[in-house]
């Protein structure tokens, strides 16, 4: 009834290219927009920016780089907790070796540096394909984080070996530090996450996003039809490694104010941003978008939930039955929509188009 | 040149100096690759039939070893137990094929890996619920005492459970070559359409092979947790199984056991020889390095055949 | 219907291609041109290493000892890559799209080579990279018209039926504008009216683009039909080359489709 594209001519293959070519589309893009840039940060309180707001923006940046390589270019990697903290600690030494530098150009910066390492460990993913190049990567997760842990340099030789955001102002906006105000912080993470995410969305429909489909769905015929898979496959790491690079600095400088190699293992980030993006929906930046507030959300509604339903638990019971909670919901999930979010999203969409005939 | 000596001269000199420690820190390996080939196995025996990555491998071992030593806390004989612990792993097992894995029939392997994290935290969570998560002594009766054989020093808990995992391996290699359930098995890791073309029963291959891989890893949660307390970082054991996944193949019986005693070995010397070279707790990743470099000499793994691209 | 037909200077000259897997000798020293403008068939029973052929013209395979000389360039190995970027595209016999990308999208991959943007001006889209994926979005419509696809633009290929899937996969190979097509078997599997139609296509592509054409093909009359020259393979040697009627004439190649009689 109000979701029809009946009528809505397009005339030329620039109008058909557009990201939204429906105008209902648009429309609900820009009151998505409304609500994120001038609704919510007038009614969120501290604890919605600190807990829920922030950490899903930044692991939103996260899974749409893990993404572009996992979902469009098809190799998997169970690594990206280690290109975040390449990020996250090329910006401590960015910004505590260069005090007056733009701690924005100092986020991009590291990205670079999150880029270089991450190509330098899809290397292999040439020869190494499948789950074999998954394992492989974790041989970056578990090196990477060593060395942050070791080599003192890192976090300045701070005996605890912990690295601290310190105070930074951008246009007179205290951004990162503590004293920094969540809405200043929400803001930062929300225009990254509104760049990036048109940026991958842009590289993902382009003759590049088409390359890493191509070498995701079939990479012999890709190579046959003149696609290079060395450089294809390593444009996607590097692109995919400077989003996390960006995303770790977020989550450190932005978010959590400080912490130590263990903020990015195995199991606090490397998972849960591929759960994003497979709950998401593999090959779409909206998906990714969806997954990580689902992800982000899940753990503080279970969290939350016992106490406000009036049952009283233990803090070690409450934990073991989050686990078994969250992983029963993953697979509950995947059963049902193994195409996640995206998928049904979609589904809706032509739900509503029909609306209200049932088919 | 300071550099090039610390990790290219001198442990090498170190080893050469004194062959009954080199002999020593071999065995000591071979004893813990045979821990990592026992949960490699009952990876490679899912792979193989059901076609997921089973990252919860190591939390089953977690488990199977919770339950043991939670029934025997409460009195229950030895054997008993063991039994009654098959019987929860069996039980599991069906709950899995019937809930999980049929539900989830042809779906990508992404998503069959991302549902085996799922089952990771269930069994993190679950066994840790009934159990409880503080570390527990498991004393299974088989003495843990040195001795010395020809100059060097043995341990008699890890003879037993090299000889152990030994039996076992054998067992399964018989189970699989020589009995029917084994030879559908092999089909429907070769095909599932085709193996159910055929009238396999593909969901009771399912469960069987789910109930041995819990064998599998109650036996590598005896062995680890006798020695080494029943604990919480059992489940880390499983990201130690992985590069010998891949430098054995995923699809390998042999490969797993091999490359877990590989694995053991040069992850011992690397700890023995190099490990100060770098500043110590160098176990976490390198065997992961070391899989990695020699998967980019031989793509194929230990025991791949060369793989010939058809279009 | 061939014999009035003109052809050009040899586009395409393979001169003792070898090739063997492990001890088994898939090609041994088979030689013959291609001219430009031409149908040219490869034929053969099962086995006979026809694909194998294919894959090494177009630098898949590298055969053990060989000169292939595409416009006069020979080259002993070369990569798959720039055997597409000399102007060499193909299909496969069995079918090699990438599934989870509409059909558009598919053909838009065949022009890939063309397009040069990098990736910073592709993330803002803005400027010359939208004017670049326009053009290019012009010349694959004129594929897509041209192969009458237009209706199943916008589905994911995986989704398509068999015969629409090859013909997707020839829009593919032809949206690269190559100066010679590689086909192999896109009949197979195909019901009287699609071959018909295929059939057509190839011809149209063949008198239109003036791209020269080799194809591997069972079905004989079909090959008979629409070729100019056969080259026939019997377990990786060459047993005859000609024109059609000269093919169907030899003894050798009756022998190998029908099998000889041994007394």
């Amino acid at each position: 009834m109000f979701y029809r594209e009946a009528g809505q001519f397009k005339s030329s293959y620039q109008a058909d290219q557009a990201i939204f070519p429906i105008i209902q589309d648009r429309w609900f893009m820009a009151i998505v927009f409304v609500v994120a840039y001038l609704v919510i940060p007038l009614i969120a309180d501290e604890y919605w920016f600190q807990a829920v707001l922030i950490p899903f923006y930044v692991f939103a940046i996260a899974a749409i780089g893990l993404n572009i390589l996992t979902g469009y270019c098809g190799q998997v990697s169970l690594g990206s907790g280690a290109f975040m903290a390449v990020g996250a600690y090329a910006t401590f030494k960015l910004v505590t070796g260069f005090p007056e530098l733009n701690i924005i150009i100092a986020f991009l910066l590291s990205g670079l540096f999150a880029a270089a390492v991450g190509m330098i460990f899809g290397l292999p993913s040439l020869r190494i394909k499948g789950f074999y190049l998954a394992v492989a990567t974790l041989a970056a997760q578990f090196f990477i984080l060593w060395v942050f842990n070791k080599v003192a340099w890192f976090f300045n030789y701070n005996p605890s070996g912990f690295i601290t955001a310190p105070p930074r102002e951008v246009f007179g906006f205290l951004v990162s530090g503590p004293e920094a105000a969540p809405v200043t912080r929400y803001y930062v993470s929300l225009i990254f996450l509104t760049i990036f995410a048109f940026a991958a969305k842009n590289m993902a429909r382009g003759h590049l996003g088409r390359a890493w489909m191509a070498i995701r769905d079939m990479d012999v015929a890709a190579e046959i039809i003149g696609i290079r898979p060395l450089h294809t496959k390593l444009l996607a790491f590097g692109i995919s490694s400077f989003f996390c690079g960006v995303a770790g600095a977020l989550y450190i400088f932005v978010w959590l104010g400080s912490a130590e190699t263990e903020a990015f293992d195995l199991l606090n980030v490397s998972f849960p941003v591929l759960f994003m993006i497979i709950i998401g929906g593999l090959g779409s930046v909206l998906g990714s978008i969806l997954g990580a507030g689902f992800i982000t959300i899940l753990p503080i509604f279970l969290t939350n939930a016992p106490p406000m339903v009036g049952i009283a638990i233990s803090a070690d019971f409450a934990k073991h039955l989050e686990e078994i909670i969250f992983g029963v919901m993953i697979i509950f999930f995947l059963i049902v929509e193994p195409a996640g979010f995206n998928r049904l999203w979609q589904i809706a969409k032509e739900k509503i188009r029909k609306w209200p005939f049932p088919y | 040149m300071e550099v090039l000596n610390t990790f290219f001269v001198a442990p090498f000199l170190d080893m050469g100096s004194d062959l009954i420690f080199l002999t020593e820190v071999i065995i000591g390996g071979m004893m813990a690759g045979i821990m990592y080939s026992l949960v490699a196995l009952g990876f490679v025996l899912i792979y193989k039939a059901s076609g997921v990555f089973n990252y919860a491998q190591g939390a089953m071992v977690l488990f199977a070893a919770l339950t043991l030593v939670g029934l025997m806390e409460r009195h229950v004989p030895l054997v008993l137990a063991i039994i009654l612990t098959m019987g929860v792993m069996i039980g599991l097992a069906f709950l899995i094929e019937r809930y999980m894995l049929r539900k989830l029939v042809n779906q990508a392997q992404i998503i069959l890996f991302m549902a085996a994290i799922g089952l990771n935290f269930v069994f993190e969570g679950a066994g840790q619920i009934a159990w409880g998560s503080n570390v527990k002594k498991l004393d299974v009766g088989i003495p843990d005492k040195s001795f010395e054989f020809g100059g060097i020093l043995l341990n008699s808990f890890d003879l037993f459970a090299a000889c152990t995992a030994a039996i076992l391996v054998a067992i399964l290699a018989l189970f699989f070559q020589k009995t029917p359930t084994g030879r559908a098995l092999r089909a429907v890791a070769d095909d599932h359409q085709a193996a159910l073309a055929v009238g396999i029963p593909l969901n009771t291959i399912w469960v069987i092979v789910w109930s041995v891989a819990g064998f599998v890893a109650l036996v590598a949660g005896i062995m680890w947790g006798g020695k080494a307390g029943v604990q919480f970082s059992l489940v880390l054991i499983a990201l130690k199984a992985l590069p010998v996944l891949i430098l054995g193949g995923f699809e390998s019986v042999p490969g797993a056991i091999i490359g877990g005693l590989l694995i053991g070995i040069f992850e011992k010397i690397s700890e023995v020889y190099w490990g100060p070279a770098f500043g110590g707790a160098i176990e976490g990743w390198f065997a992961y390095m070391a899989a990695l470099i020699f998967l980019m000499f031989r793509p194929q793994g230990l025991f791949g055949e060369k793989i010939i691209e058809r279009v | 219907m061939t014999q009035e037909r003109q052809f050009g200077n040899t586009i395409l000259n393979v001169e003792n291609v070898s090739l063997s897997f492990g001890g088994v000798k898939a090609l041994d020293s088979v030689s013959f041109d291609v001219l430009e403008g031409e149908v040219r068939a490869i034929i053969g029973p099962n086995g006979a290493g026809k694909s194998s052929m294919l894959n090494c013209i177009n630098g898949f395979y590298k055969p053990t000892e060989c000169t292939i000389a595409f416009k006069g360039e020979s080259h002993h190995q070369m990569e798959t890559h720039q055997a597409a970027s000399m102007g060499i595209a193909r299909t496969f016999q069995n079918i090699a799209l990438f599934k989870g990308m509409t059909t558009l999208d598919n053909v838009m991959t065949g022009r890939n080579l063309k397009m040069k943007k990098n990736f910073l001006w592709q993330s803002l889209y803005f400027g010359p990279a939208v004017k670049e994926e326009l053009e290019h979005r012009e010349a694959a419509e004129r594929v897509i018209d041209f192969l009458e696809i237009e209706s199943i633009r916008k589905t994911v290929v995986g989704r398509l039926p068999y015969g629409l899937q090859k013909r997707v996969e020839l829009a593919r190979a032809l949206a690269a504008e190559p100066e010679m097509l590689l086909l192999d078997e896109p009949m197979a599997g195909m019901n009287h009216e699609e071959k018909e139609d295929m059939c057509r296509y190839i011809l149209d592509v063949n008198e239109q683009f003036s791209t020269t054409i080799v194809l591997i093909e069972h079905d004989m009359s079909v090959v008979m039909d629409i070729s100019d020259r056969v080259v026939v393979l019997d377990y990786g040697e060459k047993i005859a080359d000609g024109t059609p009627d000269e093919v169907r004439a030899n003894q050798r190649v009756v022998d190998a489709y029908l099998g000889v009689k041994h007394d």
